[in-house]
């Protein structure tokens, strides 16, 4: 396969170069984000760092950690490095737990971030003569905004079809002839098995390739997709903190993503002690935004647990890879020895419309775990009829043996009855700690 | 023409009744009927007061959740047999009884019963027709 870059001299840079690149942008970085947030200057001063100690990417490790606690703590502007004059586009996480994240744009953060998105698109194969559908949401959320913005960049013909409407996906898709989809995994399964019924065969399906990301998806349900569509799977990687997709994207190798490190410099630290670890090592991915102007966080703990490694890439890219994040830091846990993250059971409760107001227990008797979820009900669901509730009880715990492939025993409680922390309920108790 | 009944939904746990009807007491409602259903987890308790407006506003503002349920009150006395009477009178008429609870009036030698159906109204209209005295919200009121 013929390689193509969107920014050739960045993709391939020899590593050293590249170095040297991300220096000279941190020094700069470090400037302007220590006279312009006071919160971050806060935190340096409190660690007794000054923009000088910062004289090349090797210093990095001396910078303070910033947390989701961090940006709930200076939301809405106390992480913002330029005047609102400067900014363009505000964007947003759904924020259904705790409070959301807004991140600022200026033009020229903008620019950078579609062109990430640009050599995702351009590395699955993409080209001007592409018809690039657009089906993840659009509006706050950065997954419609940034491959469309990607997508014009690549000069496709862009089809901003933002998500649902699965008919009109579909008639968009086979009138326009769209070569490129943009989706999130499971929409992509799902316009895929519809098309399935309607009694589309694999080839008679124009697209070629598909940029799918902003929710974890396992090989299986790649190897699904890539079957019922006939197509080439590629994974994205973002988080809106940082920019959102595009941080980092599959090549045509298909392991692994590249980091677009020019722009977001990755590191693995321990997150116990915070310790930088060598490549290779797993550990909770942090990213410290290089150039962005507006919102740029440096060192944020992504909480995502990942491994980092500059092996040599078939399709010449030099940029770091890093693996599909295989969990988060704070929240896994293994039952049953299945994993298993609170966020799935939280996907659950909101399909089956509950509040995301749940608390795990997990205990361990005779050498079994148990595995039990209360779950707050709500004035909407609530029933004097004793056998509508246990009958919802148990419809819920059978979509959350769908969603994990473990059976957990479900109780609704009554409203606020669960134990709150700052607000918020207590997601998991694990009594087997105790022990 | 039905009762309302207050259903509240609490822990199945020691206190949790207790809990509520100190609640009431304090705001000097009497408690006419109460009827706990439940399982190993939650209970469902069924009350019926004189007061419900101020019921309500009490429980709810100590954050319980709460709902009104339209109920039928029947009065059939202290004769043997007259419940299964009642209920036969439902059952001929295809009228499912989810649940029950009796309770007795202070002053009157008189035995109540709540029943929860889907449809008040048919069933108020058989058992009346069957020559049952119903009861409202004013006679539970007097009670
Ligand atoms: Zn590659």
């Amino acid at each position: 396969m013929t390689q193509n870059y969107y920014q050739k001299e960045i993709e391939t840079m020899p590593y050293e170069e590249m170095k040297k690149l991300q220096s000279e942008k941190l020094v700069k970085q470090v400037k302007h984000v220590y006279e312009n947030v006071p919160y971050y200057k806060n935190l340096m001063d409190e660690k007794g760092v000054k923009p000088e100690d910062i004289q090349s990417i090797d210093d990095l490790h001396k910078l303070p950690f910033l947390t989701k606690a961090d940006l709930r703590d200076a939301y809405p502007y106390g992480l913002l490095a330029k005047p609102l004059d400067n900014c363009v586009r505000i964007q947003s996480t759904s924020g259904t737990t705790g409070r959301r994240v807004v991140a600022f744009y200026t033009q020229k953060d903008i620019d950078l971030w579609e062109d990430c998105c640009a050599r995702a698109i351009v590395a699955a194969g993409g080209t001007n003569k592409d018809v690039c559908q657009v089906a993840y949401g659009y509006g706050l959320f950065t997954g419609g905004p940034g491959l469309n913005g990607g997508s014009h960049k690549v000069g496709c013909l862009t089809l901003p079809l933002s998500s649902g409407n699965t008919e009109r996906q579909i008639q968009f898709m086979t009138d326009l002839q769209a070569t490129i989809l943009c989706c999130t995994p499971s929409y992509a399964a799902y316009i895929g098995e519809t098309l399935k019924e309607q009694g589309y065969k694999p080839e008679d399906i124009p697209l070629k390739a598909g940029i799918f990301g902003a929710e974890p998806w396992t090989e299986e349900m790649r190897r699904g997709i890539e079957k019922v569509l006939g197509i080439k799977a590629y994974d994205i990687y973002g988080l809106t903190e940082i920019t959102g997709p595009g941080v980092s994207f599959e090549c045509s190798e298909q392991t692994d993503m590249h980091v677009n490190e020019d722009h977001f410099y990755a590191e693995i630290i321990d997150p116990e002690t915070g310790e930088v670890l060598p490549e290779g090592s797993k550990g909770e991915l942090v990213f410290t935004s290089l150039d962005k102007e507006a919102f740029p966080l440096l060192r944020y703990r992504t909480r995502d647990i990942c491994v980092l490694t500059r092996k040599k890439c078939s399709c010449g890219r030099t940029l770091i890879k890093m693996a599909k994040p295989m969990g988060r830091t704070d929240d896994m846990l293994i039952i049953r020895g299945v994993n298993v993250f609170p966020s799935q059971i939280e996907t659950v409760l909101l399909n089956e419309g509950y509040d995301p107001n749940y608390q795990i227990v997990v205990d361990r008797v005779k050498n079994n775990d148990t595995f039990d979820v209360n779950v707050e009900m709500t004035p909407e669901k609530f029933t004097d009829k004793v056998a509508e509730i246990v009958a919802m009880e148990k419809s819920l715990a059978a979509a959350m043996k769908t969603m994990l492939g473990i059976n957990p025993s479900v109780h609704l409680v009554p409203p606020k009855s669960i134990a709150r922390s700052e607000g918020k309920a207590v997601r998991v108790v694990d009594k087997r700690k105790l022990i | 023409m039905a009762i309302k009944q207050l259903t509240v939904f609490v822990e199945n746990k020691q206190g949790t009744v207790v809990s509520v009807t100190k609640l009431l007491s304090k705001e000097n409602i009497n408690i006419r009927a109460l009827s706990i259903a439940e399982t190993e987890g939650f209970g469902i308790l069924r009350l019926i007061v004189n007061d419900e407006a101020t019921a309500v506003k009490t429980l709810a503002n100590e954050g319980y959740l709460i709902k009104i349920t339209e109920v039928v009150g029947v009065k059939i006395g202290d004769t043997p047999g007259k419940l299964s009477e009642a209920l036969e009178v439902l059952d001929n008429s295809e009228i499912n009884v989810e649940y029950l609870y009796a309770f007795m009036a202070r002053t009157e030698k008189h035995a109540y019963v709540v029943l929860r159906v889907e449809d008040n109204n048919k069933a108020e209209d058989v058992l009346e027709a069957a020559g049952f005295h119903l009861v409202t919200d004013a006679d539970v009121n007097k009670l």
